[in-house]
């Protein structure tokens, strides 16, 4: 009890059924709130103005005719955000970029903003700010950029992470490597190596709703924050460092979320309608534009990557190594470190290497996206032990689990890992009816795994029973795809009640202490940890209740099914009390009932997925239509299945929009060429077939349920899985993605242009 | 220049007042306070503003306030009957067919107007008919089961 919350096997009541969410009824009405749907009496419009060159130095910025426009309240620039970053370096890239100081570094960077008092009056003042550049060369390309020639976007990059420091500038900010073995011993050992390189397309998260806020600074440096984000009490403490505020002298409500999937764990136009307000002394509502959001907001990085790897001809893999160059815009990063750590996790690996650097480009700012750096890498990885199958003629899936990880394994980034799902997610696809169905012309099956830490942190939760016995869960984690369900489900489980006398609500920062962001696939894993706890508080001071209503020691209650039970004794003629029964006599036994916890949620298990797909190839277009698409994956427990299998969905999908079409392509001059759903093409309905799911179950020990976060291991293998399909189908390894039609055509061209002049010679 | 507007919106007589080159999508949430019309782009590529103009799916983000003279419209508030849930509602609930939710009203509004054109549309004809609407969650599947489910139990057969 308390505070233990190891893992003990036992018989679920509630957890791991499917009831309906209770903010369903709102979102299927219209009345969920959602960013841009929060409205405050007397607030004005704000617009950021946004620079329409890569790279450039700001001259000079001429406001004083926007400034004199009827209806304009405010206009700042970055002289109105001071800087208090006190050296932090990351904090002064987060405010450089939400409002650019020096120079603008990427297409759609904000340089200033207007409040005005409506969109028409703001939009034409946008128009009336004059801004006069220095242009500079510019680079976007993650390969151009990495080369010694290429035009240094910071003059103050100094690679980290390499002996000895280099004396010259350049792109790269920093190097990490991960490993163990000797790979030379291991290539050694190699009957078969196979080389390869591998680049992705940059994506955005594409979450359909833009990012939107209402900020409100009083005469009195006080502060409110509406907004849609994935982490509410983040946000406070990156807005209130940034505009110089303590963090309790703003208070920041979050809405209901329209997707995130990592893009709102980052803040941009947040300080800035903070800024205005302060300026303008009224609130200010800021909503971003879908153009906005893909040229300003967001995105992954684009990746070049190299990867070698060795097996034997029984089918151990000796060595594998493999080079990692991801894009992290403007501002130093470190996504490459995390697919140098991600690259090999899957594989019992006795040699390996990974050695990532950090790229600086001309484009937005590269903020996480669902599992961030992991897909990239498994594309590069998964794509060469399927070649090593081949060149082998071992089964795919058969390769993999003789290599696979397991329990004692020392992972390729260093941990030795507890109990895991790896190996079962492999055994239950090579047994899956998908992997025996059969194929036609031109279509092809793949597989891939797909590995992600996950996260646990710091959580805060408070468990409040009102006067008639029913529970209300506050939480600080957004919901951002059915949590509340689960977390209602936790309580119903953990206090022994219905689920539909529990609400969970998500408090305001006033309301709990410090909580991190659901990301990481740690929202459900982490505050279910603190829900518990919470419960187990609440149950003291419900038996302690019962022991005054009975006038027995405390020690002669338990608490069962939800009802405090005399034992001993003092059992005799005292039937259970109900929750409902104590609180009835609350005022008299002490007061309010509650449970409050605060813990940091450690030991959030490592999760692994397998993913199966067919392809079907057109050989006269080079279209890929998915056919049919398998996701098995491990949820230590899952507590609510239903949007656990959403969750499997979900990732799927975006990872086959990225395979297939998505990507940010930009011009000659830096420019991005497609900022809108139109031309950046997500799947829709009539892309996709059913996606279909198998959960296991492999409790994870550090949870008092088992439970592992599930949001983000999804979309790591289809990058891999369908270049894999691709493969199969067509006879041709694809090395890049997205596998648009264009390129998959080229390819094709391209072998049978190749098997013509073999057959020639 | 400020124009005045009557209309029908979910079978109640409105009237309101909007500029002349203001969206129906902006007139709707901001004039008269329909939230559930969602904006997620602004150009017709997402579906999330779609509201049924004279019975016809549109993108109201395409369509002007103005043209909404003498018309009628009816959004996702207007879809159930009082607190009685359109099965749509109902089976999109149930099946889990939405996550984050803000994608949720265009697509109703596009079910109910493809169910009310097709009673019975085949998985492909369900695909076809929602493709104009974008969902970054799901993957869909839901999404097509509760649209399957709900034109069970419209043509009661459940």
């Amino acid at each position: 009890m308390g505070n233990d919350t190891k893992y003990k096997a036992r018989t679920f009541r509630a957890v791991g059924t499917r009831p309906v969410r209770p903010d369903g009824i709102d979102k299927v009405t219209g009345r969920a709130r959602y960013g841009a749907d929060f409205s405050m009496p007397g607030q004005l419009v704000g617009r950021v103005l946004r620079s329409d060159v890569p790279h450039a130095t700001i001259k000079k910025i001429e406001t004083a005719k926007a400034e004199a426009l009827p209806g304009v309240k405010a206009v700042i620039t970055a002289k109105d955000l001071p800087d208090y970053t006190d050296g932090d370096e990351e904090l002064y890239a987060v405010l450089d970029n939400c409002m650019a100081r020096k120079k603008v570094l990427y297409d759609g960077h904000a340089v200033a903003a207007v409040a005005a008092v409506d969109e028409k009056t703001a939009r034409a003042a946008l128009k009336l700010i004059e801004v006069e550049y220095k242009i500079h060369k510019h680079v976007t390309d993650v390969d151009e950029a990495f080369k010694p020639s290429a035009p240094v976007i910071r003059k103050d990059c100094f690679t980290t992470g390499v002996k000895p420091r280099p004396k010259k500038a350049s792109n790269v900010s920093a190097c990490s490597e991960f490993g163990h073995g000797n790979i030379k011993k291991g290539f050694k050992e190699a009957d078969v190596i196979i080389e390869r390189q591998f680049k992705t397309g940059q994506t955005h998260q594409g979450y359909i709703e833009p990012h939107a806020c209402v900020g409100s600074i009083s005469p009195d440096g006080s502060g409110d924050l509406w907004v849609c984000t994935q982490g509410h009490f983040v946000y406070r403490q990156m807005c209130s460092q940034l505009l110089g505020m303590d963090q309790s002298r703003l208070r920041v409500t979050s809405s209901e979320i329209g997707g995130g999937f990592g893009g709102k764990t980052h803040i941009w136009i947040e300080p800035v309608a903070l800024a205005l307000s302060r300026k303008a002394n009224q609130p200010v509502k800021v909503v971003m534009s879908r153009e906005e959001v893909f040229r300003a907001s967001g995105p992954t990085s684009a990746t070049s990557i190299d990867v070698k790897m060795g097996v034997t001809k029984d089918g151990r893999i000796t060595a594998g190594e493999a080079t990692l160059r991801y894009a992290s815009g403007p501002y130093p990063g470190s996504w490459a470190q995390l697919g140098a750590m991600t690259a090999f996790a899957c594989y019992d690996m006795p040699n390996v290497k990974t050695t990532g650097y950090e790229v600086l480009v001309n484009r937005p700012k590269t903020t996480a996206y669902r599992a961030p750096s992991a897909p990239m890498a498994a594309f590069a990885v998964e794509s060469v032990i399927d070649e090593l199958a081949k060149e082998i003629s071992m089964d795919a899936v058969d390769l993999r689990i003789k290599n696979s990880a397991q329990e004692g394994t020392q992972s390729s980034y260093g941990p030795v890992y507890g109990p895991i799902g790896i190996g079962a997610t492999l055994e239950a696809a090579r047994e899956h009816p998908h992997m025996k169905a059969p194929l036609g012309e031109n279509q092809g099956r793949g597989m891939a795994c797909g590995f992600w830490f996950n996260f646990g942190g710091q959580s805060c939760t408070s468990l409040n029973i009102a006067e008639d016995g029913s529970v209300t869960l506050t939480v600080g984690t957004i919901d951002v795809g059915g949590a509340r369900a689960s977390l209602s489900l936790v309580v119903a489980e953990e206090l022994g009640v219905e689920y539909e006398q529990v609400k969970t609500v998500i408090g305001d920062t006033g309301t709990l202490g410090f909580n991190e962001m659901t990301d990481g696939s740690r929202g459900t894993f982490a505050s279910s940890m603190s829900a518990i706890v919470s419960v187990r508080q609440a149950i003291v001071q419900l038996k302690s209740r019962a022991a005054q209503i009975w006038d027995i020691p405390v020690d002669a209650v338990e608490w069962k099914d939800g009802h405090a039970v005399a034992t001993g004794r003092g059992a005799k003629n005292r039937q259970p009390l109900s929750v409902a029964d104590i609180a009835a006599s609350a005022a008299k036994t002490g007061g309010p009932l509650a449970g409050h916890a605060q813990i940091v949620a450690d030991g959030a298990g490592v999760s692994f997925a397998t993913h199966i797909c067919d392809v079907e190839v057109d050989p006269d277009t080079g279209r890929s239509t998915i056919l049919r698409y398998t996701v098995l994956q491990d949820a230590g427990k899952a507590v609510h299945p239903t949007y656990v299998e959403g969750q499997f969905q979900g990732g799927a999908a975006q990872g086959i929009g990225w395979a297939l079409n998505e990507e940010y392509i930009y011009g000659k001059d830096g420019r991005l060429q497609n900022p809108g759903f139109l031309d950046y093409r997500i799947p829709v309905c009539s892309d996709l077939p059913m996606i279909d799911t198998q959960i296991l179950e492999i409790p994870n020990p550090n949870h008092p349920y088992g439970v592992r976060g599930v949001g983000e291991t999804s979309i790591v293998p289809p990058l891999a899985a369908i270049a894999n399909a691709v493969s199969n189908a067509t006879g041709v390894r694809m090395t890049q993605v997205p596998m648009s039609p264009p390129r998959v055509l080229e390819a094709l061209d391209e072998h049978l242009a190749m098997s013509r002049r073999r057959k020639r010679a | 220049m400020s124009l005045l507007i009557e209309t029908t919106v979910n079978g109640d007589q409105r009237e309101f007042v909007c500029e002349a080159d203001e969206t129906l999508m902006d007139a709707l949430r901001n004039r008269m306070s329909l939230t559930g019309v969602k904006e997620g782009c602004g150009t017709g590529d997402c579906g999330a503003c779609s509201i049924l103009l004279d019975g016809e799916l549109v993108c109201s983000c395409l369509v002007l306030g103005a043209e909404a003279a003498g018309r009628t419209i009816e959004t996702v508030e207007g879809i159930s009957d009082g607190d009685e849930l359109h099965p749509l509602q109902q089976k999109f609930l149930e099946h889990a067919a939405l996550q984050c939710g803000i994608c949720t009203p265009g697509f109703l509004v596009a079910a109910k107007a493809l169910l009310e054109r097709n009673p019975n549309p085949t998985e492909e004809e369900i695909r076809y008919g929602l493709a104009g609407n974008l969902c970054r969650c799901t993957g869909y599947d839901k999404i097509v089961r509760a649209v399957q489910a709900a034109a069970v139990e419209m043509n009661g057969e459940s």
